[in-house]
């Protein structure tokens, strides 16, 4: 593992509305790794990827996380994105009136400036989009819609991956992307994360159950439980989890 | 001292010089105006039906009025070329309240249709003029008798009875004056039976510097089944008061669409009389406005159904910053008889800034039964979920509000029918949001 630090975290706390959530995480992610975030309800999975991607509402109180050496805390939630940190959402929010292609275009031009490129040209993006369409088999009607406006559970979900594609980040966070998804969206989802990972991207990958992980798989497990980390495995922790429950953990950790 | 007495005086000293450079159908009413504000005052924040907006305030600034009808020099060549690219429009002038004549203009115009200077045409038609000049406007409401006391010119449009005229007329209203001015305008709609118009009005101020009024009364009177589309849109100066009076009367089977867009001004009041009086018309009165700085913008609409099977639509839409303030008083009245009505308002505000305060008051009186009306007020903020959503994706603060402004205003755009109207106004409402002002010297400089 000699793979480059891409993230690395150091006792990370903190809260929303007074409330402690966050209280001490460590986590270290490097160039090419697969990471899973386990933990029961209420463990704090959310926040940690809220805070990484800077949500207002949350206040860091103590620690510190540096994505590829810069200090990720500092920066704006764009700029963040800029530097190739990628959130896919639990809940992909609905923008009545902006289209997908306006939306698009403008996180594909505003990350250009930031790396001061021209924007891109009218039939070059319109290419992009086209190819990384392909990659979650998104309908291209979608495209003219208002962002995830009246899209299915599936629909947001691919859109996330396919937005991701886009922007071809170094770091993407996917915060339970298989809630709310079939089996075979779950496929397609999955398949399209597997496509986009290469030995210089890193992939967090949040959930609840251990399902997403026979498609996705991790090189590490982690266990969060009341804000902190407090077990962390390869592939087969997942595995005990799903056979076992949380209980143990809680009990152990309580 | 209330401030409509300086008008009163002005119209007593110049009686005559005000006859003499008008006409007479718009000089037959200043008696009865003159009678209608006895005893009189323009109403005051807080009055009814006036609650965030002084007229008081409004007209008393000491304004000069041109009675003697000087030509005040205006480049309109140079510094106004306020076409709309790929809107084919014929387009006239108001330099102040005088209406400038174009030769292209009268040789493009179909057979029978007026469209020029109120006080010229209606000395050439008196009959016509006479037979509805000051018909709607009535003289109880304080403004209108007002600018009726004192008005000399304005524009008529006379769309006689089958003619649909083809290219959307536009009316560019230019303030441009070496000292204060107050402009009385009036305008005359008519649409005879079938006619159908589409007008585009834009309002400027050439000298953002000085202090101007603008007075106005707009009469539409609908033939059976006619059609008019009207688009009022404000750019004018943070100096400049607008006080807006619009009457539309609707025959049977006639449709009418108006859409009051203000981008920038000082202190607006827009008043939207609606007669829905033959069986079938149908209203859609539609209205936005951005507003920012210390800028004030009051929309009062008030739309009778007087007969049955009618249908209204009313929606109006405010993004207020800084320390701008809005007011939409919205007005919906079934008459008994009006069974069948469908009258639907909607007023939806965002406040950009912790500052801007918005007022709204719906308002619905419902004489009849076997009606569908209904009416919904919002006032927020810009989603945040969105906002973070937006910036999670690269996309800067700035930029993803004033996309979200944009789509914001979305909906009232789309109801725009005039072709490549609606992408101008897309433009102009997101050069507004940017921050840039003054889409005159934008088109001067686009040329």
């Amino acid at each position: 593992m000699d793979n480059k630090i891409l993230l690395d975290v150091k006792n990370l706390h903190a809260s929303i509305d007074g409330k402690e959530i966050l209280k001490g995480i460590n986590l270290q992610v490097r160039e090419g790794e697969v990471h899973a975030i386990m933990g029961p309800n209420g463990s704090g999975k959310s926040t940690l990827s809220m805070v990484l991607a800077g949500a207002p509402g949350y206040s860091v109180t103590e620690g510190s996380a540096t994505f590829h050496g810069k200090e990720l805390l500092e920066l704006s939630p764009e700029d963040r994105s800029h530097e190739g940190l990628f959130l896919s959402f639990q809940y992909p929010v609905e923008i009545p009136g902006v289209s997908m292609v306006n939306f698009m275009r403008a996180a594909v031009n505003e990350k250009r400036k930031y790396f001061n490129e021209a924007p891109l040209s009218a039939s070059d993006f319109l290419k992009l989009m086209r190819q990384k369409r392909a990659v979650v088999e998104l309908d291209n009607k979608l495209a003219s819609r208002s962002v995830n406006e009246g899209f299915s559970g599936g629909e947001k979900k691919r859109n996330e991956i396919f937005q991701m594609a886009v922007l071809e980040p170094s770091l993407s966070i996917l915060d339970e992307t298989d809630s709310g998804l079939d089996i075979d969206a779950l496929r397609i989802v999955a398949g399209g994360v597997n496509k986009l990972k290469n030995e210089k991207n890193a992939t967090i990958v949040i959930t609840h159950y251990q399902r997403l992980l026979d498609y996705i798989k991790p090189d590490f497990v982690h266990v969060l439980y009341k804000g902190r980390i407090v077990m962390t495995g390869g592939p087969e922790l997942a595995l005990e989890l799903e056979e076992k429950g949380y209980d143990w953990i809680k009990e152990s950790n309580d | 001292m209330s401030s409509i007495r300086q008008y009163i005086d002005i119209y007593r000293d110049n009686a005559k010089a005000l006859d003499d450079n008008s006409s007479p159908v718009l000089n037959a009413l200043r008696p009865k105006a003159f009678e209608a504000l006895d005893g009189k005052e323009l109403p005051r924040r807080g009055d009814e039906g006036y609650e965030k907006t002084s007229l008081e305030d409004m007209f008393a600034p000491d304004f000069g009025l041109n009675i003697f009808r000087l030509d005040i020099p205006v480049d309109i060549a140079d510094t106004f070329k306020c076409d709309v690219p790929r809107v084919s429009t014929l387009m006239a002038y108001v330099i102040n309240d005088k209406f400038v004549k174009s030769a292209a203009l009268t040789d493009r115009l179909p057979e029978g249709v007026i469209f020029g200077s109120l006080a010229r045409e209606s000395a050439v038609h008196p009959q016509l003029a006479g037979q509805y000049y000051g018909q709607l406007a009535s003289l109880h409401d304080v403004p209108t008798a007002l600018n009726t006391l004192l008005v000399q010119d304005g524009v008529v449009l006379y769309v006689p009875r089958g003619v649909k005229l083809e290219k959307p007329l536009q009316l560019v209203n230019i303030f441009s004056s070496p000292t204060p001015l107050m402009a009385v305008r009036r305008v005359l709609i008519i649409l005879e039976d079938d006619a159908k118009a589409q007008m585009l009005v834009c309002d400027h101020t050439q000298d953002g510097e000085r202090g101007y009024m603008s007075s106005q009364v707009v009469e539409i009177f609908l033939g059976r089944n006619a059609s008019l589309d009207l688009y009022d849109m404000e750019e004018s100066s943070p100096l400049t008061s607008r006080c807006s009076q619009l009457y539309a009367r609707q025959e049977e089977g006639s449709r009418l669409l108006v859409n009051g867009t203000t981008l920038a001004c000082g202190t607006t009041r827009n008043d939207y009389h609606i007669s829905l009086e033959g069986a079938g018309a149908s209203s859609m009165l539609t209205g936005m406005a951005i507003a920012s700085g210390h800028q004030h913008v009051d929309n009062d609409s008030c739309v009778n159904h007087r007969t049955h099977d009618c249908e209204s639509r009313q929606k109006f839409k405010y993004i207020l910053d800084d320390e701008a303030t809005g007011a939409f008083e919205g007005g919906i009245t079934v008459f008994p008889g009006a069974e069948r009505t469908s009258a639907y308002q909607s007023n939806k505000n965002i406040l950009a800034s912790a500052a801007a305060k918005m007022h709204t008051k719906p308002q619905l009186l419902i004489y009849c039964d076997d009606v569908k009306c209904s009416h919904g007020a919002t006032t927020g903020q810009l989603d945040q979920n969105a906002l973070f959503y937006m910036r999670q994706r690269g996309i800067s603060e700035k930029m993803a509000r004033t996309m979200l402004m944009q789509a914001f205003m979305a909906d009232v755009i789309d109801t725009v029918t005039i072709d490549g109207l609606d992408d101008r106004l897309r433009h102009l409402v997101e050069k507004r949001l940017h921050g840039q002002s003054s889409f005159c010297s934008d088109c001067a400089l686009s040329k």
